[in-house]
């Protein structure tokens, strides 16, 4: 699986935006991996998995208990850029139903003062089904502001009602591009314009090529978009130029 | 012993066999009477097996049958092979002298194929002599029950134990055995080896060191020489490829070889190269001989079924990499063709000594040097071969991932002392440097990862009772340990299969398809689209798709496959060999024993640029096609270049050159760019000897390895040997595709976060003596100080023509993934404005 220094880089984070519409809805897409909508002052992270570390490590895999940390110093950087007024978390926000219980004290205390004077909803995901014990926020299944609706899982249909304006998570996009013999694979963003798929923001998290099957249900075959995250730039494929896993 | 002393029904075994013992054998058996370990060296065809098993064999019949109601003996006697295969063909071999002379002995295999029905009789009613690999003697080991299984053991018989020390296998190994010796004290080793160039080193393998400070050595049984080797370097008429590894030019000169010989063994460096020369070997082969093809990718059935024909006479040439370098007996083959660089002296004598098993008969080898700095290797290879010299590498220092891994192991079988284990490890050569601080951070990986951060001290794996032991401390942890024991980690692989292809006018999706042809790194796929083609199984394929971890492959019929570049296979040049090709360059007089061609060759280049020196560094520049180049002869092996080739690229850039790109093979390496390098090295704007400096293994190796995907692939094997991340996990089967933690991101994290690890300290020195050569690039970096002479050329030298050709063929590195993607999209904008 693919590098993503950036991930553990502490930031410097430009506020500059690639803007793409969605459902007619003008939206800037970042490459450390959020969506802004500049209107609404309103940022939008997918796929956090905090605790994942220890959540490995509670049936005996010891994987680095860095990663909350890693994440929240990653968001807390995002935030000092953007300065929005609501934040949204796709869902997966933790890595299991317990997480937000384990959260350990000083990385509480950073997520409480990201918090701090700022909307904060969580939508739930299929790891984190429940609202976040012992932290501040609104919990929601999903919501609509405007013409977008925010959930974690897409709907699995391609052209419907429900389906347009969606903005979620839950499958971590990742994209390989070849090039002179050398193939590169980043986390992306995946778009046909009428719905829009996050890549997953934590440290620890893997991810499913655009190619997979799982995919089929919410794009056409070739008729959607990919933005890479790059150092301190978004590089946008069209779907002809990918290739699998 | 006098062979009279034998008892009757051995002497006279002997006897019926027409055979007598042979003098090492017996010497094996007085060695072994007195208790002393023993390290028994002797060339192929010497009765080596047999001379390890006698004294077993002989203590186990005076020993006397078990009477009834009598409780069983236990194991006496340990067999270790490296090879699965090996355990089963000895004892299939050993069955044969047993039941002839009617001893009443039990002997079986355990291998990871046996049936765990039989695994658990093994446990309770143990055979005589059980024959087995390293790693399931860690799982033995790793049982509540090893101390009585292991009480009564005598013998511990280790064979190709020459091979088995280079790996972390044989780290394992001794830490097993350091194990065993507390269960069974007493408890006598036989090594069973090829020559090697330090025979102390094995013999300090076999015993225990009690003695931090002075190396205690097993016995040694040497037998000398066998008849020399009859090798020859193959002098074609035709012209000699200046670059390249595919040794087509020769290939009807090969084929005259196979057909003037009854059975030859054709061995290739790489698995592609294999694959290529049997497809090249049947386009010509007119006689429709029967030559098969056995590499380490093919199915096991495959490979099983080209064993038996070799076995029974049925073939007259195999296609072989080093899947058939070790042990299982071929019946007689008279010819041994070396196909490509030797690499090292000593691999050259084990591929050779493949031919002929009779030890008084000389082995015939030919060697086939597949472009001219092969030549210079050869002849290399051949004055060692002469001479008898080896370059077997020095015994490894144990790894820390091994010894993680061998730590939970003993806490599932017994609650552990720490000072006592301490103590039992470093009693074993591989360990006696083992810091009592580094062991008790291992401990602590083991039990909670080690990290700084205490915050899984609630999971921790392993726990300190009151009573000062640790202790696993549920259950599922030993499960969990035996499914991820060994320390073999492969890339992850993909099966092949053959399927009928879409492409052939039919619009049906890919059918469900017929045989298995092997399995292939994953990453190769990763690189195809539908419609590529490649070489596998000796057939040309097309890649299909990509169904349910299977690759659909269908046969084509192009005749130009890409073809598969397989990983593995490429040992670096020996640095023995590398000394003698410097040698022979600086020494203009040896050159007559050269082909013509490259006589003629290096002449050129002695009038046209200089010849590199023994000790020095030659340096060319030169300018061609709008690119300044510079290429150096460092002679230390391809992946020792390639480290210097990444660390002088960043510097240079560093130095405003403006480099491009670099290409390294195991003789030469070359780094091209913008900036005129010439100039900027004779105007001395670019001092040379600051570029070659020491330093730069320094702060430019350290921001290299923060992304280099060696570093990456190193650490993920030692995080699986130590158990960060499972193979395997109670309850569901992994495979390389679905494993759902990235070893990529676990580095990065860990490398910020931590970047004193003890995974990170066990990886560093991984790589420092695998795939980067730290330690070989160190003393190049150090002989070379003071003696880089720079020649300013205004175009490209005779000896630079080879790896300039290798530009295209080799992977090309340098540039950073970022500018690649950049030039990528930005085709995309061109594509979108046209």
């Amino acid at each position: 699986m693919n590098v993503l220094t950036s991930h553990v880089r502490n930031y410097q984070t430009a506020p500059v935006c690639h803007d793409i519409q969605i459902n007619g809805q003008l939206v800037g897409l970042h490459d450390s991996g959020i969506l802004w909508w500049p209107d609404e002052s309103l940022l939008v992270v997918a796929d956090l998995h905090l605790e994942k570390g220890s959540s490995y490590a509670r049936r005996g895999v010891m994987l680095p208990p860095y990663d909350t940390g890693a994440t929240l110093e990653k968001l807390a950087g995002v935030m000092d850029a953007f300065d929005p007024a609501c934040v949204i978390c796709l869902g997966d926000s933790f890595h299991d139903a317990d997480g937000s219980d384990r959260l350990p004290a000083p990385y509480r205390a950073m997520l409480t003062t990201l918090q701090l004077g700022r909307e904060w909803i969580w939508v739930t995901g299929n790891h984190d089904p429940v609202a976040p014990v012992r932290l501040c926020g609104e919990t929601v299944d999903e919501i609509t502001v405007g013409p977008l609706k925010f959930r974690h899982e897409p709907v699995e249909e391609i052209g419907v009602e429900r389906a347009a304006g969606e903005i979620c998570g839950h499958l971590h996009p990742v994209a390989r591009v070849r090039r002179f013999g050398r193939s590169i694979r980043r986390s992306c963003f995946i778009t046909d314009g009428t719905r829009l798929v996050l890549p997953a923001f934590g440290a620890l998290t893997g991810g499913l090529n655009v190619t997979d099957r799982a995919y089929a249900t919410l794009f056409n075959r070739r008729q959607f978009s990919v933005f890479l995250l790059g150092n301190d730039r978004l590089f946008p494929f069209t779907a002809s130029r990918l290739v699998g896993d | 012993m006098d062979a009279a002393l034998l008892p009757n029904r051995f002497q006279s075994w002997f006897a019926s066999r027409g055979w007598a013992p042979r003098p090492h054998q017996l010497q094996l058996i007085d060695h072994l009477t007195l208790g002393h370990s023993t390290l028994l060296i002797a060339p192929t065809g010497a009765g080596k097996t047999l001379a390890g098993f006698l004294p077993s064999l002989v203590e186990l019949e005076r020993r006397g049958k078990r009477k009834p109601g009598q409780p069983g003996y236990g194991i006496h006697t340990l067999y270790v092979s490296p090879l699965k295969a090996l355990a089963v063909d000895i004892a299939r071999n050993l069955e044969a002298p047993v039941s002839e002379m009617g001893l009443s002995v039990r002997l079986e295999t355990r291998t990871g194929d046996t049936p765990s029905h039989k695994r658990q009789r093994q446990k309770l009613n143990p055979p005589d002599i059980l024959l087995t690999t390293p790693e399931q003697i860690a799982l033995l080991l790793s049982d509540p029950a090893s101390d009585r299984l292991f009480a009564s053991l005598k013998t511990v018989i280790l064979d190709e134990l020459h091979a088995l020390v280079t790996s972390k296998r044989g780290d394992l190994l001794a830490l097993g055995l350091a194990r065993l010796r507390r269960l069974a004290p007493g408890v006598r080793t036989i090594g069973l080896s090829a020559t090697v160039a330090e025979p102390d080193d094995l013999r300090a393998y076999l015993v225990d060191q009690p003695d931090a400070n002075k190396r205690a050595l097993s016995h040694v049984v040497e037998v000398s020489g066998g008849a020399r080797p009859d090798i020859s370097i193959l002098e074609s008429q035709e012209r000699l490829p200046w670059s390249g590894h595919s040794s087509r030019y020769a290939i009807g000169d090969i084929y005259r070889l196979i057909k003037a010989h009854n059975v030859s063994l054709l061995f290739v460096n790489t698995r592609s190269q294999a694959e290529m020369l049997f497809q090249e070997l049947w386009r010509i082969n007119d006689d429709t001989l029967p030559i098969a093809l056995h590499h380490g990718s093919l199915d096991v059935g495959q490979r099983r079924k080209v064993e038996a024909a070799m076995a029974s006479g049925a073939l007259r040439a195999v296609v072989a990499t080093s899947s058939l370098d070790m042990g299982i007996d071929w019946g007689d083959i008279d010819l041994v063709v070396n196909i490509g660089a030797p690499k090292g002296a000593s691999r050259l004598a084990q591929r050779i000594g493949r031919a002929n098993h009779r030890m008084d008969e000389p082995s015939k080898a030919v060697l086939v040097p597949s472009n001219r700095f092969e030549v210079l290797e050869c002849q290399a290879a051949l004055a060692a071969s002469r001479r008898g010299d080896q370059d077997t590498p020095p015994l490894r220092k144990g790894a820390l991932d091994v010894l993680a891994q061998h730590v939970l192991g003993l806490a599932c079988a017994d609650a552990l002392d720490l000072a006592a284990t301490y103590e039992e490890i470093r009693s074993s050569e591989t360990y006696r440097t083992l810091d009592w601080e580094t062991f008790e951070r291992v401990i602590d990986f083991a039990a909670t990862g080690g990290y700084a951060l205490k915050s899984y001290d609630q999971y921790a794996k392993l726990r300190k009772g009151k009573d000062g032991f640790w202790r696993i401390a549920n259950p599922k942890i030993a499960q969990q340990y035996r499914l991820n024991v060994g320390t073999i980690v492969e890339a992850p692989k993909i099966k092949v299969r053959l399927v009928r292809s879409k492409a052939d006018g039919r619009r049906t999706p890919v059918g469900r398809g017929g045989r298995i042809l092997g399995e292939i790194e994953e990453y190769f796929i990763d690189q195809m689209v539908p419609g590529d083609t490649f070489l596998f199984s000796g057939e040309v394929v097309r890649f299909e798709a990509i169904r349910e971890n299977e690759a659909y492959v269908s046969r084509a019929k192009t005749e130009n496959p890409m073809i598969p570049s397989y990983m593995g296979g490429k040992f670096p040049l020996s640095t023995y060999l590398a000394e003698g090709v410097r040698a022979m360059l600086a020494n203009p007089s040896s050159w007559d024993q050269l082909p013509g061609q490259v006589r003629e060759w290096l002449e050129i280049q002695r009038d046209k640029s200089v010849l590199p020196t023994r000790d020095g560094l030659l340096v060319e520049t030169f300018p061609r096609s709008n690119k300044h180049y510079m290429v150096c002869y460092p002679f230390e092996g391809r992946l020792a270049h390639q480290t210097l080739g990444m660390l002088l690229t960043k510097r240079l850039e560093r130095m405003g050159a403006r480099p491009m790109g670099f290409v390294a093979n195991d003789y030469a390496l070359s780094v091209w760019g913008l900036g005129d390098l010439s100039l900027l090295f004779s105007s001395g704007r670019i001092s040379l000897d600051e570029l070659f400096e020491e330093d730069i293994l320094g702060d430019d190796l350290d921001a290299w390895l923060a992304d280099s995907s060696l570093m990456k692939r190193t650490f993920r094997n030692c995080a699986v040997i130590a158990g960060l991340i499972e193979r395997r996990h109670p309850g569901q089967e992994k495979t390389g595709r679905q494993v759902t933690v990235s070893s990529d991101l676990i580095y990065d994290v860990l490398r910020a976060h931590e970047p004193d690890h003890i995974l990170l300290k066990a990886t560093w020195s991984d790589a420092a003596e695998g795939l980067l050569d730290i330690s070989r690039l160190g003393e190049l970096l150090a002989r070379i100080r003071g003696r880089i002479a720079h020649t300013q050329l205004t175009r490209v030298s005779p000896l630079a023509v080879p790896i300039l050709l290798e530009i295209g063929k080799e992977p090309i590195y340098g540039e950073a993934m970022d500018s690649l993607l950049e030039e990528a999209a930005e085709d995309l904008v061109l594509e979108a404005m046209e």
